[in-house]
């Protein structure tokens, strides 16, 4: 009986080995063998963009809700907008499709 | 049998190995083929320890005894559940369920972000790995489930209060918080490792957090709920340390995902967040070590074991390891932007997370204070109820003032007049909740009168915020779907305020007598009339022996309740069975503690009245909710974080 397990232990190993080897099973050779590294700037960019955009909308949200006054929405509303166009422009640099689409909501 | 799961261990420690070294080697040269290679060990691993896992269900099931743990843990009288349920009941046992748990979670995480964030995953999978490779190489060589013995005829049986249906589901919901919050601190650990220290892995580890801390705080409570029906003293958390053990990473991932909206909303507190992530991490591994190493006394605490020097020493190295890649990454970690005002909604978080860390730092003293005394004066000494008691409300009364006026500050800055407007309603209802408390009697504790107050502060900061907001949108169903982290993060403030309002009102406004009764004596206790009719012993039971005191009641309950206490077959412990009825229209409990004299008819009685007590029990079910809302997938997100991450890839 102890043969069985001991059987059935080796086919866990050989089954682990084979899941382990797949992907030089599939490829065994490639010219193209380098993990695919991002693009630090533009994930930067495209957080700011993201985080301004985000911030205007929030602050739309708290202006109609009463949060913030009148005032406050003004005087915030400007740089929040530089901030977004600023970041629009930096992400036209990289083309239309690099950046993704906006948050709609 | 049993050499199938040894081997299947063997081959999880190998795999586990591999996905540590080979994927540290492939991550650091940026080899793809050797990466997927890894990942592929860690998923295998997995499987690998699924097949160990099922060999000790088996051999619990079929009460094979040849396994010494099998033996130990169970015997033949017991139910299958509880059968099932000695899987965690025993030291070796419950560390495969944490490995299980582990290569499960990471093998589902890395699976679900290896296309988007391949580069991060890389690195993901060797700290993974780093941590399953510890616990395969404890189970496989310290403290392995599959030992073996010639089989006696009978086992031991398992303990009798852990024969509970809580503790079908309270010790694996601790297991799926604590194992959880290793997601998080892998990932944040792959970024800093990589040098991509953006806001990808937040996006990724999101949920994963979310989830760890809804199963570690409903676990908690699985507890708490535990020893209140089953261990017998009358109260439901003793600050005991492996209570506490699981209550310092919880309150270190709450303040954590408040802090990561800073990050995502300002770019702001990436260090503070790494740090977090990483205490998150240790103290669950910490609480662990405290449960395993005997170190400390608990009624929770496995028996001493050499195990405890293996995780001290994986405590000690992690932790050396997170501050090490933290100060080596600090320039990455550098925020671009500063808090512009201390009235905004940043400085509520900010404040509320210092908050949380101070009560969770000053917990964790508590904890190492026997240690430290015993290193120190070679004398333990412990610190008492009264010191945890006064931390709990000097850090959670501000915590909860803040739950009732940070929602309602606006992001970056807010001025007085228009904050004193927002906030003047909340606060009015609260000044006349206080008030109508003084005048129904609320005032003879002043903490319970403040708690109460700020717990009707927050409502109704809750009720503003929904009310408002669904002016604006126009359904409240579209206001919480617009938004479910912010309004699941409102619902978990509501459970909070039902646990606040259930512990004051069972700790403040709650009654405690002792009673000495003889058969047909009668005692009255906050409105309940209690007269001890006398003992039933029990009978025909060949797996319990001892008799419970009878006491009929009147007054604002009719019936009987019972108290007593049982020894079960084959063990020493004698089990103190509490009665309880509940009084659902005031979510109240009478609670009686029988405590028989010996050569005397006469028995003492403690009992408690324990006002509003229920409530903390429902507030676990609208915790679980809450988040349960915050962390549904959107699919919405999900296509935008798609779009926002996969041309920066390319």
């Amino acid at each position: 009986m102890t043969a069985v397990w001991v059987v059935l232990g080796a086919v866990l190993a050989a089954a682990a080995v084979v899941l382990v080897a797949l992907p030089f099973l599939r490829e065994p050779t490639t010219d193209d063998d380098a993990l695919e590294q991002p693009d630090d700037e533009l994930i930067a960019l495209v957080e700011e963009r993201d985080r301004a955009l985000a911030a205007l909308k929030e602050l739309e949200f708290d202006h109609r809700t009463g949060k913030i006054g009148d005032d406050d929405y003004r005087e915030t509303l400007a740089p929040l907008r530089q901030e977004a166009a600023a970041a629009l422009r930096a992400l036209d640099r990289y083309g239309p499709a690099a950046a993704g689409d906006p948050p709609q909501e | 049998m049993a050499d199938l799961g040894r081997a299947a261990l063997v081959v999880s420690l190998g795999l586990a190995a591999y996905a540590l070294l080979a994927g540290a080697h492939a991550a650091y040269h940026g080899r793809r083929r050797l990466a997927d290679s890894a990942r592929n060990a860690l998923v295998a691993c997995f499987f690998s320890t699924l097949v160990a896992a099922a060999v000790l269900v088996t051999a619990l099931v079929r009460h094979d005894f040849s396994f010494t743990y099998v033996a130990a843990h169970t015997n033949r009288s017991l139910p299958t559940v509880y059968a099932l349920t000695a899987f965690w009941g025993g030291q070796e046992g419950s560390l495969l369920l944490w490995l299980l748990v582990l290569t499960g979670y990471g093998a589902l995480a890395v699976a679900l972000n290896r296309r988007l964030l391949r580069d991060l995953v890389a690195w993901v999978v060797p700290v993974l790995a780093g941590i399953a490779s510890f616990f395969a190489f404890v189970l496989v060589f310290v403290a392995s489930p599959f030992d073996t013995q010639t089989a006696p005829i009978d086992g031991n049986g398992l303990t009798p209060s852990l024969q509970n249906p809580y503790m079908v589901a309270h010790p694996p919901m601790l297991y799926l918080g604590y194992v959880g919050l290793a997601i998080p601190f892998a990932f944040a650990a792959g970024a800093m490792l990589s040098g991509h220290t953006d806001e990808r892995w937040i996006v990724a580890t999101r949920r994963w957090t979310l989830a760890a801390w809804m199963f570690l705080g409903f676990g908690q409570l699985l507890g708490a709920h535990w020893a209140y029906v089953e261990v017998g003293w009358g109260g439901y958390y003793a600050w005991d340390p492996v209570e506490n053990a699981a209550l310092m990473p919880w309150l270190a991932a709450t303040a954590f995902l408040h802090s990561v909206m800073i990050q995502e909303r300002k770019g702001m507190l990436k260090v503070w967040n790494m740090v977090l992530v990483a205490l998150a991490f240790e103290l669950s591994v910490f609480g662990t070590f405290l449960t395993r190493s005997g170190v400390v006394n608990s009624i929770h605490s496995f028996a001493k074991s050499p195990i405890g020097g293996w995780f001290l020493a994986f405590v000690v190295i992690s932790s050396l390891f997170s501050l090490g890649l933290i100060l080596w990454r600090l320039p990455l970690l550098k925020a671009k932007t500063k808090l512009e005002s201390p009235l905004s909604r940043e400085a509520a978080f900010l404040y509320n997370n210092l908050l949380l860390v101070a009560l969770c730092l000053t917990v964790l003293w508590g904890v190492l204070f026997p240690i430290v005394t015993q290193l120190v004066k070679g004398e333990s000494r412990t610190m008492g109820r009264p010191y945890y008691d006064f931390f709990l409300r000097a850090f959670g009364l501000p915590l909860l003032l803040l739950m009732a006026v940070g929602p309602l500050i606006a992001w970056r800055r807010t001025s007085v007049r228009a904050l004193w407007r927002t906030i003047a309603g909340p606060a009015a209802a609260a000044v006349v909740a206080g008030v109508v408390l003084v005048l129904l009697g609320a005032g003879s504790s002043k903490t319970g009168l403040v708690a109460y107050t700020f717990c009707a502060f927050v409502l109704a900061t809750i009720v503003l915020e929904l009310v408002r907001g669904t002016r604006v949108t126009g359904s409240l169903f579209t206001l919480v779907a617009r938004n479910r982290r912010r309004y699941g993060g409102y619902i978990v403030h509501a459970a909070v305020v039902l646990l606040a309002i259930g512990i004051a009102g069972s700790s403040a406004y709650g009654t405690s007598r002792e009673v000495k009764l003889l058969p047909g004596q009668t005692a009255t206790v906050a409105g309940y009339r209690l007269t001890y009719q006398g003992l039933d012993p029990i009978r025909n039971d060949p797996n319990r022996t001892g008799a419970y005191a009878v006491l009929a009641v009147s007054g604002r309950y009719h019936g009987t309740l019972r108290s007593g206490d049982v020894t079960y077959t084959g063990f020493q412990e004698t089990d103190r069975d509490v009665g309880i009825k509940t009084d659902w229209l005031r979510a109240q409990d009478l609670y009686v503690i029988a405590d028989f004299e010996k050569g005397s008819q006469a028995v003492f009685f403690k009992v408690l009245v324990k006002p509003l007590v229920n409530l903390i029990w429902i507030a676990g079910i609208v915790f679980v909710l809450g988040s349960l809302v915050a962390l549904w997938p959107d699919a919405r997100e999900q296509r935008r974080l798609a779009t926002r991450f996969a041309p920066a890839q390319a």
